[in-house]
């Protein structure tokens, strides 16, 4: 026979009856099951008595909130991952559990990037990358959403276009490389294209499943009032997939800035990849932690420039209601 | 008798009064949806069914999917301005022939001509989520007053003020107040609405009925009122037909006096009338 322990630190046998006229009930989890109660058919006999008492509890017990309570608000929560990921860092280095070699103290990285910056390479390298990505992404952006709509909208291109997305979708974009060299060389436009390549298909994937997705009555409502080809995609198609193409988006920029790592350490002369190259030929690792933390910082920032272009995208979504 | 009844039992005899003296060409147009328009200024007599002095004229209208016939050679004649009530148990077929009405469904058989300028209302009340109010109501109009109409249609229906709200903040009954405006907003020769009540609650409803009896009242649309609600049907329409099995196997006229009250004996036997006709003989005791 099992004992059960009541909050007040009594022991109770499981099988006897504990009832409201009791003061210190507790709660309903230290209630004996019905079945467990041997004496039950004799009370069943006497009308009323014979239920079981009915254990109140406060279904908002322990949860209430006497007013409104400060909240850490979102961004300040945001921030703090990143920054205890930094002062861990700081830690491991600061405590010597890490030599300077291996990895670089934020001091140390400080310095080289302070003296990157006053080189002037620093800004150049950045400028450089930064404006590989940009165009990379802007054209694969494009290149991925005209090719989803016009297989999203236009039932006779779909096929054709969603079948050969999703075969070239599996082959690597890496693997590409070599080919894209042969065509237009290790310049500048093939490392732009290279990221264009892998941005245009998570868009396109996205994109072309929330066209899909967006609600056949919705778009049988706007052809009932009167709107055309173009009016439904401009106005039910492109709007209904936005919040898919902005799941895209994030992907997309996670795999730009991803082949921009891996174009610019072939091959290049400039950029945040070389540096990072040159950075290691020389042993500097506080130039290649610089280098990652740069990354890293890059990496937050376009994620968060999504989240601002969700907030006004979607705002629809939250019944934003102000202006 | 209070109430007139014209049952059909051939299927060559189905007639709204407004028909009388109209020939209809009785030529099969087989998968095409023409429109015509009630304006019958600019009829000459080769295309003078297309021209006709009604919003709805369908004649031998068939839609089958597969082996399952849905509508089976049906006809119907909707007059200007005329309220008519569509009843029938789900899968009669109620919808099908809206869905052709509206020009969703194109894979018909026989004739069907419909008031050019024609709106729908739907059940849900399918406003594009991501547009303000305003937006939605002007959907597809034209035009430089289109957002002074649309203002205008939006107050009609007693939203004004909210014109830059989001449809995700609006009740059921608001939304479908802004989709009755969105519909009205057109001026429409022919409003269809498709159980618009369906999904709303009844004092909802209620405020609904008024609300649509009195844009009614004034833009004189010729309406096709899908519903399931007899009393609905009763409360608002011109007519009632009954779908069945995709025929009609009721039209009858509502000729119950105004206001009309659910206490009215008249009332009362045509709804014992329709019910019976839709297969409920075994009422609860309330509404005798």
């Amino acid at each position: 026979m099992t004992d059960v322990t009541l909050a007040d630190g009594r022991t109770v046998a499981a099988n006897s009856t504990i009832t409201n006229d009791r003061p210190e009930q507790p709660d309903r989890a230290n209630r004996p099951d019905r079945a467990d109660r041997p004496d039950r058919a004799d009370e069943a006999t006497s009308g009323d008595a014979g239920r079981a008492p009915i254990v109140l509890v406060d279904p908002t017990g322990g949860r209430r909130r006497a007013g409104r309570r400060w909240r850490v608000p979102v961004e300040v929560r945001r921030f703090l991952g990143p920054a205890l990921l930094f002062l861990a860092w700081w830690a491991v280095t600061g405590l010597g559990l890490v030599s300077d070699r291996a990895l670089a103290s934020p001091a140390t990285v400080l310095d080289a990037g302070r003296e990157l910056w006053r080189s002037g390479d620093l800004t150049r390298d950045l400028g450089v990358s930064l404006y590989r990505v940009g165009l990379g992404l802007a054209f694969g952006v494009a290149a991925g959403l005209v090719l989803a709509v016009v297989a999203g909208f236009f039932r006779a291109a779909s096929d054709t276009v969603d079948s050969a997305m999703n075969f070239l979708r599996t082959i690597p974009v890496i693997a590409l490389v070599p080919l894209i060299i042969l065509w237009i060389g290790i310049g500048e436009n093939a490392k732009i294209f290279l990221i264009a390549v892998g941005v245009a298909f998570p868009i396109y994937m996205n994109t072309f499943a929330a066209i899909r997705g967006v609600d056949a009555r919705l778009v049988e409502a706007g052809q009932t009032f009167g709107l055309g080809r173009f009016g439904l995609i401009r106005s039910v198609v492109v709007p209904g997939a936005a919040p898919g193409f902005l799941v895209g988006l994030r992907w997309a920029m996670g795999v730009a800035w991803l082949l921009l790592v891996f174009a610019e350490q072939v091959n290049t002369d400039s950029g945040i990849g070389y540096l990072l190259t040159n950075a290691q030929s020389w042993n500097r690792t506080d130039i290649i932690v610089l280098c990652l933390v740069i990354y890293g910082l890059l990496g937050l920032i376009s994620d968060g420039l999504v989240r601002l272009l969700e907030r006004t995208l979607l705002s629809w979504r939250r019944g934003f209601d102000g202006t | 008798m209070a109430t007139r009844l014209r049952r059909n039992l051939t299927t060559a005899s189905v007639a709204g009064a407004s028909e009388a003296g109209t020939s209809v060409s009785r030529t099969s147009v087989s998968g095409t949806s023409v429109s015509g328009t009630s304006d019958a200024s600019g009829g000459g007599t080769a295309v003078a069914d297309r021209f006709g002095d009604a919003a709805v004229r369908v004649r031998g209208l068939r839609r089958a999917f597969g082996d399952q016939v849905v509508l089976d050679g049906l006809d119907l004649t909707v007059a200007p301005g005329e309220f008519v009530a569509l009843l029938g148990r789900s899968g009669s077929g109620k919808s099908t022939l809206l869905r052709v009405l509206g020009g969703f469904d194109h894979e018909v058989d026989g004739q069907v001509l419909a008031a050019r300028s024609r709106s729908v209302v739907f059940q849900e009340a399918r406003l594009l989520p991501w547009r303000r109010l305003l937006p939605n109501v002007t959907l597809g109009l034209t035009g430089r007053d289109a957002g002074e109409r649309g203002r205008a249609a939006l107050a009609e229906v007693g939203l004004s003020g909210r014109e830059r709200s989001w449809p995700v903040t609006l009740s059921g009954g608001e939304a479908q107040r802004v989709a009755l405006a969105r519909a009205l907003v057109r001026e429409p020769e022919l409003l269809m609405l498709d159980e618009p009540f369906g999904a709303l609650d009844a004092l909802t409803r209620i405020r609904m009925h008024a609300l649509l009896q009195r844009l009614c009242r004034r833009h004189r649309p010729a309406v096709l009122f899908v519903t399931h609600d007899v009393d609905e049907a009763i409360l608002l329409a011109d007519r009632v037909l009954v779908l069945t099995a995709g025929r009609f196997s009721l039209d009858v006229a509502v000729d119950v006096a105004s206001p009309r009250r659910r206490t009215d004996p008249a009332f009362d036997r045509l709804r014992t009338l329709l019910l019976a006709e839709l297969g409920v003989d075994d009422l609860p005791e309330s509404t005798h």
